[in-house]
């Protein structure tokens, strides 16, 4: 045992040790003062075992932020490295970890989290439900994403981390790739992805079913509307992911032949696989970031939404399309010019449904009357740096010049202009503008405002050089370069705006801190005069129930035409009744501790662990089962209970 | 917006970058803009192409964008005429901004379809030339190039003659690479047990820097060749040269080519296409290297103390 410890422990390289020692020391702390401070029954019954959407989703936004962080210094890494030629801050392995880890964490465990949260936070308020359609399951979904982005993360620390990059191509992965790090990729993002398709499932029922009376779909708000179309794309998608995960682990750990080089395994199926999810994912992330810059938009223009029903037919289109796409990371291979020139073409149809959702958006900005908060100022960057990633996009999409941006900073930067442009704006946007409905107060505009500028600034000052790079034909995933390549210059600016970038982003979570010190206490749930269901609530931070009384809806800005229209409903007098609520669970956070158990054995083919682990989620899933009717009973807030909680309002309106 | 200190720096900093980077643009080595090859010169005109109608659209949505976000800020003296808080849509307008796209979309379709098929074609400026046919194999982390009907094997470095179509077989032992020339045109995927073809030209004598773009593994970065391009008499008077004074290429010797590592540039006078078709066997790569009882990345799965000097080349990992 001891013996798998040294063996396994990264102490060869200071910046794993550094990092080692500081885990080390922030989880002391945690430990001391949750203790201390006797908070441990807190975080089980307030947190951990919670089912309350809103908590959940704040639970997943904290670890976004986390993992933006992580993914973050893993790029800042990567800058240092390549800002001069020749240069060995890092070794080519380490690069080569560090790159992997960045794209796997950026997109699997900060982005997609960020906007689950967002969306697990947000949709039930928008469409006036009590919760999700099954609180349980959500609950569950959350930990198994927490503890696959923890199994992902050990690796770092204990047996090296992947380093195939996160397309872990085959036989790359499988042949040439010995040792735990691919098993961790393997592992982590199954785990992960049962609560990723979980949580689709539960959105599609929820937003189906859950609605308030009178919200017909056509009614809804656009960010459930990207929501319920996301949701329908992850139950497509996530399976493929699952099955293909599952046969390279099969691969790896128990010798089939899927993708290897030998006994007839074929390496291009894990191209086709990977991207047939890898291309859908992509829309998981931007779709739901386009309803968060849709209601921002709509919002802090004052204007109701340019073009609704087209926004949601170009949604639908969008989401077929990206299903048909997939070649297109691999014009490369080989395909017929007929092929290729297919894939071409719907990829480059993409362009017509997104052009007309950015059209529509300055439709809504126009005649309208715009307010600069920090939010606004976040989708209205979005705007104009989005459109070059949208462009570039098209003009990858042409396969007979992809030909030559294939594997450059051509394509690196293109992705970055339309991930960062269009996911972390959205992402920063939804922050900021749902903060106060999360917190009960706002964030600072001062420094909201500044950490935009600086990450907007900086985001364009790395990237855009690097379409010149990719221009001058440097290939991406190189750890360095020589001076005859003639890359410095650019390569030094970019890491200027990369610093840029980090800059923003410490000042956004400084902002955190600042805020909670010194803003003022929201009083009102309506903190920016706003147009959907979330801002009806009676407090600033909604009960657990969301709404005492869910209210009839009539349009699309439901709660804008009520405050047009009535200032007659607060004289009506609510008759409260008893509002059923589900009970805590216990058991998903210990069957996702399990996942972790049974994933670390096959991560080191400890097999004993694994077949411990197993057998621990099977007891949870019959346990479950055998309990379900009285843990499920739940419980009932009562109307003494909802007058007293619905009390303060009234007063100070 | 723009009234303040702040707004100012803001500005400032933005056209600041902006100037900087358009000097870099200038003073860059931009080599896939300037190709030597008929081949590039194709996906050269494709991208320029393009990139006009790109501007386009970027100079349209730009202007809007200013336009609006500028007239339509919320300030003292806005005038409340202009504020239409209810206006929903426009089927017109939505129609126009569905179809210019469809439009431009097509516009870029038919030239793009149009290379494809053209590129799957030997170039059309050396139509009365018969191509020469190089097969490219790529290794963990090298590049080597056999010439069947001369019966020569370089490896790192390619030699051809200019003005003249060449024919590469590109094709893998191990992991999957992409064979780049940037200057004269790409890529093609080399896929262990397959092979694909790739025409490639060089207009001018010179020598090309040409490399794996794709990711191999830790030795990626350096999977570099030299494609140099030589005035026909060279190149006659290189294959007569080298037939007569390289060493013919032993099994022995290639069976160290298939170990992962970098190595230098090397030239035989006989093929290893006698003895392996890489595209047709994906397994022998690998074969070699459990005989010789190395894995990638240097770790040495089975003891074998004669093979430790061999080790040491190969780039080692943190384990």
């Amino acid at each position: 045992m001891i013996d798998f410890i040294k063996e396994n422990l990264i102490l060869n390289d200071p910046l794993i040790v550094g990092a080692n020692v500081s885990i080390l020391l922030t989880l002391i702390a945690i430990v001391f003062v949750l203790t201390y401070f006797k908070k441990w029954k807190w975080l089980w019954t307030e947190w951990v075992t919670t089912v309350d959407h809103k908590k959940i989703g704040i639970m997943y936004i904290i670890s976004a932020l986390l993992m933006l962080f992580r993914g973050g210094v893993d790029a800042l890494l990567m800058r240092a490295q390549l800002t001069v030629p020749n240069n060995d801050f890092l070794s080519p392995q380490h690069y080569n970890e560090i790159f992997t880890t960045h794209g796997t964490i950026m997109i699997l465990f900060m982005a997609m989290p960020f906007l689950l949260g967002l969306m697990n936070f947000v949709v039930p308020l928008q469409i006036g439900a009590r919760d999700v359609a099954y609180p349980y399951l959500n609950n569950l979904s959350f930990w198994s994403f927490f503890f696959g982005a923890i199994l992902f993360n050990v690796s770092f620390v204990f047996g090296g981390s992947p380093d195939a990059g996160w397309t872990n191509y085959a036989p790359l992965a499988i042949e040439g790739s010995p040792g735990p790090g691919i098993n961790y990729y393997l592992l982590g993002l199954q785990v992960s992805g049962i609560g990723t398709l979980l949580t689709g499932i539960n959105f599609i029922v929820t937003i189906i079913k859950m609605r308030a009376p009178g919200m017909k779909l056509l009614r809804m708000p656009m960010f459930s509307w990207t929501t319920l179309i996301t949701s329908f794309i992850i139950v497509f998608a996530f399976p493929i992911l699952t099955v293909t995960l599952a046969l390279m682990t099969f691969d790896r750990l128990f010798g089939t032949h899927f993708f290897t080089l030998t006994d007839g395994g074929n390496p291009m199926l894990w191209s086709n696989l990977f991207w047939l999810w890898g291309h859908p994912e992509v829309y998981i992330v931007v779709l739901p970031a386009f309803g968060i810059f849709s209601e921002v938009i709509a919002t802090f223009a004052k204007k109701t939404l340019f073009g609704y029903k087209s926004m949601i037919i170009s949604l639908v289109v969008i989401s077929f399309l990206s299903f048909l796409v997939w070649v297109h990371h691999f014009f490369t291979m080989g395909g017929s010019a007929a092929i290729n020139n297919v894939f071409s073409i719907t990829t480059m149809a993409i362009a017509i449904p997104t052009g007309i959702k950015i059209f529509n958006w300055l439709g809504t900005l126009y005649k309208s009357r715009i307010q600069f908060t920090t939010a606004m100022l976040w989708a209205l960057g979005f705007i104009p740096t989005f459109v070059i990633g949208g462009v570039t996009g098209v003009m990858l999409g042409m396969a007979a010049a992809d030909f030559q941006y294939h594997n450059n900073y051509f394509l690196v930067a293109h992705f970055h202009y339309t991930l960062i442009a269009g996911v972390v704006f959205a992402c920063f946007a939804g922050f900021v503008y749902w903060y106060p409905k999360m917190f009960g107060h706002k964030l600072d505009e001062r420094l909201g405002k500044l950490s935009f500028w600086f990450f907007a600034i900086g985001f364009n000052v790395c990237f855009l050089p690097q379409f010149l790079l990719g221009f001058a034909g440097m290939p991406r995933r190189v750890y360095t370069y020589v001076p005859e390549d003639g890359w410095t210059a650019l390569n030094v600016v970019s890491t200027i705006g990369a610093i840029g970038m980090g800059i923003g982003f410490l000042i956004l979570v400084y902002n955190i801190h600042y805020s909670i010190r010194n803003a003022k206490k929201e009083t009102t749930g309506d903190a920016w005069n706003g147009r959907t269901l979330e801002w009806a609530t009676t407090t600033a931070i909604p009960p657990h129930y969301n709404f005492a009384d869910v209210p009839e809806i009539k349009g699309i800005d439901a709660f804008w035409q009520m405050k047009q229209e009535n200032e007659e409903k607060k004289k009506k007098t609510i008759t409260y009744r008893p509002i059923h609520m589900p009970n805590n669970a216990s058991t998903p956070f210990v069957m996702s501790a399990l996942f972790f158990v049974a994933g670390f054995g096959l991560v080191f083919e400890l097999w004993w662990l694994a077949v411990i682990g197993g057998i621990g989620i099977i007891a949870c899933l019959l346990i479950r089962s055998i309990r379900s009717h009285k843990e499920d009973e739940g419980y009932y807030v009562t109307v003494e209970e909802l007058k007293k909680m619905e009390q303060p309002f009234h007063k100070e309106a | 917006m723009f009234k303040n200190v702040q707004s100012w720096v803001i500005g400032l900093t933005s056209l600041f970058s902006l100037i900087v980077l358009t000097a870099l643009a200038i003073r860059s080595d931009l080599i896939i803009l300037d190709p030597k090859g008929p081949v590039g010169a194709i996906q050269k005109d494709l991208i320029i192409y393009s990139i006009y109608f790109m501007l386009a659209i970027l100079i349209v949505v730009y202007a809007l964008f200013t336009f609006i976000v500028t007239k339509y800020r919320d300030r003292k003296n806005f005038d409340k005429n202009e504020y239409k808080p209810d206006m929903h849509g426009s089927t017109k307008l939505e129609i126009i901004w569905t179809l210019i796209p469809i439009i431009i979309v097509t516009a870029l379709s038919i030239p793009n379809a149009k290379a494809l098929y053209e590129l799957k074609k030997p170039p059309k400026s050396t139509a009365d030339k018969e191509p020469i046919v190089i097969h490219a194999t790529a290794v963990d982390w090298k590049w080597i190039f056999s010439y069947p009907d001369n019966n020569i094997e370089t490896v790192n470095y390619v030699n051809v003659p200019e003005d003249y179509p060449i024919l590469f077989k590109v094709t893998a032992a191990d992991s999957m690479a992409s064979f780049w020339i940037p200057q004269l045109g790409g890529q093609i995927y080399g896929m262990p047990g397959m092979v694909n073809e790739l025409y490639l030209q060089a207009d001018d004598p010179g020598v090309y820097k040409g490399r794996n773009s794709n990711f191999t593994g830790v030795g990626m970065t350096n999977q570099i060749f030299r494609f140099v391009a030589l005035a026909e008499e060279d190149y006659q008077d290189w294959l007569k040269k080298t037939k007569k004074n390289a060493p013919e290429l032993d099994v022995g010797t290639y069976e160290k080519l298939m170990l992962p590592e970098t190595v230098g540039e090397m030239t035989f006078s006989s093929t290893h296409l006698e003895f392996i078709d890489h595209s047709k066997n994906s397994e022998y790569a690998l074969n070699i290297r459990e005989k010789y009882g190395v894995e990638v990345k240097g770790i040495r799965v089975k003891a074998d103390s004669s093979e430790e000097d061999e080790n040491e080349a190969t780039i080692s990992s943190h384990h």
